[in-house]
């Protein structure tokens, strides 16, 4: 069984206007995307800014309302769970933010800030708590001492690994990583995501990654989604989606994608404006008459392609 | 290569930090030619920002220390007054900054915010102003200039207003451009238009460019050459090839390992140890990346680490990266020989 | 615009409804009602004919038909009449209502002609001693109480100068014409002078700090990369945005200072609503009292709305509709 089965999941926020200010239209955010996270397994959520993959992690984690769909963590519904068992799937999902900085509260000490999930679910003795956050904060890479200090003493990278830390707390099994290195420089990036990979081993974690950026989706994820206008255009396996992209969406991103290679650069210009062509000309052929993207068709057991 | 349009002699920029001066750059010598893309790239903190602001003398001078010479048109654009600088920037000397949502007036129209360097540095009718503006938004890629002449910036997205940035930046066709991490804040997509933008008007100014960035992505797409900084340092300068098929300092080599999109198939990235130290903390005697790769014997370095031309145009900081390995590497591997 | 201002009015109308309703109540709860004023003192009072005269008044009603004749009166311009001055409120309000928004206007005049070159001076050379003399002088101003400031004026302009008249809004010797208005600017001045000192406190700190902030924003870089002389980027790019929440401000500055002048106008014996609000309290004249918090509460919620209106003028960012 899937740990998390997201079945045709829309999420809607309403455009008010007009003297009453009623409803008059939905800013369709996620509108409709169905995906599969099994145990273990990291999986990529990829588009750019206003493509809706932020309030699909949101949803996921029940920061967002769900318009309609279902989220099914272990067999059961998010969305229609409440009390106690709603607590308890609460604390098997858990989330990384994108920015270190204003992430966590900067009033408390990194003991308070790691706690907080467990004192919210859990009876500890502060002695008891006190171990377990030292032990965590170990584990991802700081002194047990830093427990005593506050988030502007550390860096970026440091402040990132606090908040894994804090993630970590109540043993989830699936995080929901919203952007977690995009602020990060490279190399401290590099440290960010080894770590990460690290620890899905040792606690045989799940992610939900969700990235603008496609060199860290590749490097990270087994299996990923591309996002556009609140659907995905194409899902598949990494090596799929790269190798191999179908959707002309796919295309284009995946061209924008900086040359590492300076000698190849002219080539690299052409290929995107070839593409940018068969995108102004090829529209109607991909997108609906309101330019979404169709539904998910399977061409492989593992790929599939928005196609009409 | 064409001529010399910005020559940048031992420039240092301090900052006052609690009544002491320290250095974010310290001692940069640059060069910038005609029809050029200098990359610096670097990542927070090694003065590459820094280096652009004083330059074009955006830096506060109350708490700013700038010495040596930056050599423009003939003059040191260091000693000039405001009035005299004032001159220059906008005119022949543009910049173009990172953030288009915060870069332009959101008060103003897009039409007034591109005439306004036009204003000061050009003798133009308003009409005539008005006809060139709507000509630099058509230059930039703008379709409906005529409703984005009079619209204002919060109208515009994201990738639209880095077009309004660049058209500014170009109103007055300066012969230098000033490119603080142009497309960092734009989705990859857009990015990739404004560096295919920047690309092709560049072949058409033939203007010297130097690009302001920590994305070795943007570097590998738009530089002719390519200066890495650390810590305040210039610690390799080399044709962009070269900084990509031949790195030699340990840092460029480092950063190099540590991009995903270098990675083959399951590799793991590498993480460079420690973490660059704040301004003050910065030790200034000997090879300042010597503390990230402690593996390496300290004779390998020099006591005062200068530039070394390894090869015609390639120069390399410090003695330290002749024997330079990897951590996880065999410590008796020969790094990439020079022939 | 004109949906966006129909529809503010249009909730208005519930917001101004409860504060008639709870106005009205506390009125009621408090002791006496109009007839206790009228036959105040009045030996010859019956105390059965009073009675009668309440009966036929309606006052023996229950409270939410009172309410509703008052409302319905109120909204015709019957304000009813004052218990203490026998005479309708709306001719005691009419003088007094020109002579605040007089002192009002003068006031809030001042305080930005004081208060925005000051902010200017202390934001763009900030840390300087010209900015540290004007922060002092905007804690002084902020930690003494009004009166200190309207009782010193009063003595030296007023009394030790007597450059100034220390009460009444005109000299009643004087003519008409010239003189007339020369008397009244004369009176305006100590009472605009004390409203103002205050008044600029607000508007230094927060223009003030808004100049530190925008100084370092990023638009501001560009338009100095542009060459733009220093003078200019101030006038063109920093006070443009500086000075936007200010103007927009305007609206609920003069309903603040039109309600607020009860100090400056009791100090000053200053024939305003301010003055009248304090008789008349002290004097139990309630209908007076529900008129003047009804006009404060309707002048606020208009303010408001103005303040909208105006920033939706001047910010381009802000569109209503």
């Amino acid at each position: 069984m899937s740990l998390l089965k997201v079945n045709d999941l829309k999420v809607h926020f309403p455009i008010r206007g007009g003297f009453l200010q009623r409803v008059v239209d939905q800013v369709r955010a996620t509108d409709g995307i169905s995906f599969e996270i099994q145990p273990g397994e990291t999986y990529g959520l990829v588009g750019e800014s206003g493509c809706g993959k932020t309030t699909t992690g949101r949803a996921v984690i029940g920061l967002n309302h769900v318009t309609s769909g279902e989220i099914l963590f272990e067999g059961k519904d998010l969305a229609k769970l409440r009390g106690k068992e709603k607590r308890l799937h609460t604390r098997d999902i858990q989330m990384i933010f994108q920015d270190p900085y204003s992430s966590l509260n900067v009033r408390k000490r990194v003991l308070d800030i790691v706690a907080e999930p467990l004192r919210n679910f859990e009876r500890m003795s502060p002695d008891e708590e006190r171990k377990k956050v030292q032990a965590l904060i170990e584990r991802v890479g700081l002194n047990p001492e830093a427990i005593y200090r506050y988030p502007h003493q550390f860096s970026g990278g440091q402040r990132q690994r606090i908040g894994i830390a804090r993630a970590l707390t109540l043993n989830p099994k699936l995080i929901v990583a919203d952007e977690p290195v995009s602020a990060l420089d490279v190399s401290v990036q590099a440290q960010v995501l080894n770590f990460m990979q690290d620890i899905q081993k040792e606690f045989n974690l799940s992610y939900l990654f969700i990235s603008h950026d496609l060199g860290v989706i590749q490097h990270l994820c087994d299996r990923m989604g591309i996002m556009y206008r609140g659907r995905l255009v194409e899902e598949g396996t990494a090596e799929e989606i790269y190798t191999n992209p179908q959707h002309l969406y796919t295309k284009r991103l995946i061209s924008a994608i900086p040359e590492m290679d300076p000698t190849l650069r002219l080539e690299k210009t052409h290929l995107r404006q070839a593409i940018n062509d068969e995108y102004r000309t090829g529209y109607d052929e991909n997108f609906d008459e309101n330019g979404r993207p169709f539904d998910l068709k399977k061409i492989t057991e593992t790929h599939s392609v928005s196609r009409p | 290569m064409g001529k010399t349009v910005l020559e940048i002699e031992n420039l240092r920029t301090s900052f006052n930090i609690k009544g002491e001066y320290y250095a974010a750059v310290d001692d940069v010598s640059l060069n910038i030619h005609e029809n050029e893309v200098l990359a610096v790239v670097g990542e927070s903190g090694c003065g590459k920002s820094a280096l652009a602001l004083s330059i074009i003398g955006l830096h506060d001078l109350k708490n700013t220390k700038l010495e040596g010479q930056v050599n423009f048109k003939g003059e040191n654009l260091l000693n000039l007054s405001r009035a005299r600088l004032n001159k220059i920037r906008g005119k022949d000397l543009g910049m173009i900054f990172q953030d288009p949502m915060t870069a332009l007036n959101p008060l103003a129209t897009i039409g007034a915010q591109i005439e306004e360097p036009m204003k000061y540095h050009m003798k133009l009718s308003s009409a005539d102003m008005k006809k060139r503006t709507l000509e630099m938004l058509r230059r930039v890629g703008i379709k409906n200039e005529t409703r984005i002449y009079s619209q204002y910036p919060h109208e515009l997205s994201g990738g639209m207003r880095q077009r309004v940035v660049i058209a500014i930046a170009l109103a007055c066709d300066p012969v230098l451009l000033l490119a603080d991490e142009p497309t960092t804040a734009l989705d990859v997509t857009i990015q990739a238009q404004i560096m295919d933008l920047m690309k092709e008007l560049q072949a058409q100014m033939k203007s010297g460019i130097l690009l302001i960035t920590h994305d070795l992505g943007v570097v590998a797409e738009m530089a002719d050459r390519v200066a890495v900084m650390y810590a305040g340092q210039v610690v390799e300068l080399a044709e962009v090839t070269d900084i990509f098929a031949n790195p030699q300092h340990p840092y460029t080599r480092s950063l190099l390992s540590s991009i995903p999109s270098n990675l083959p198939e399951g590799g793991r990235l590498h993480v460079i140890q420690g973490i660059v130290p704040a301004l003050q903390n910065l030790e200034r005697t000997g090879c300042r990346f010597a503390p990230r790769i402690p593996w390496i014997q300290p004779d390998e370095h020099e006591q005062n680490p200068s530039l070394h031309e390894v090869k015609p145009g390639h120069f390399v900081r410090c003695t330290c990266y002749k024997n330079f390995h990897f951590e996880e590497e065999e410590s008796g591997e020969e790094a990439n020989v020079l022939t | 615009m004109l949906t966006f201002t129909l529809r503010r009015i249009l909730v208005m109308i519930p917001q101004l409804l409860l504060l008639s309703i709870i106005i009205f109540l506390l009125a009621k709860a408090m002791p006496g009602d109009a007839l206790t004023g009228a036959f105040q003192g009045n030996p010859d009072a019956n105390a059965q004919h009073i009675e009668e005269i309440r009966e036929k008044m309606g006052l023996n009603d229950p409270w939410y038909q009172q309410y509703g004749r008052w409302v319905t009166n109120f909204v015709q311009g019957d304000m009813g009449m004052s218990y203490v001055h026998k005479q309708k409120v709306t001719s005691l309000l009419a003088g007094r209502l020109g002579n605040t928004v007089i002192l009002s206007l003068a006031t809030m005049i001042t305080i930005y002609l004081l208060s925005i070159p000051l902010g200017i001076i202390a934001g763009r050379w900030h840390n300087s001693w010209a900015d540290k003399l004007i922060v002092t002088y905007n804690y002084v101003a902020l930690a003494t109480p009004v009166f200190v400031f309207a009782l010193i004026l009063l003595f030296v302009f007023g009394f030790y100068l007597s450059w100034f008249p220390i009460s009444g809004s005109v000299d009643i010797r004087a003519g008409d014409g010239w003189e007339h208005f020369v008397s009244k600017a004369k009176h305006l001045v100590l009472p605009t002078l004390s409203g103002a000192i205050i008044g600029t406190v607000g508007t230094i700190q927060y223009l003030r700090n808004d100049i530190i902030d925008t100084k370092l924003k990023d638009f501001v870089k560009t338009a100095r990369a542009k060459g733009v002389p220093e003078g200019r980027v101030y006038t063109r790019h920093i006070l443009r945005n500086s000075l936007l929440p200010i103007a927009a401000f305007m609206g609920y500055e003069i309903t603040l200072l039109i309600t607020g002048s009860v100090f400056i106008e009791s100090i000053y014996s200053y024939p305003g609503l301010g003055q009248l609000f304090i008789q008349s309290i002290q004097t139990r004249d309630f209908t007076v009292v529900s008129a003047l918090v009804m006009i404060s509460g309707t002048a606020v919620i208009v303010g408001t709305m103005l303040s909208d209106i105006i920033l939706s003028i001047v910010d381009p960012r802000i569109r209503i509709d």
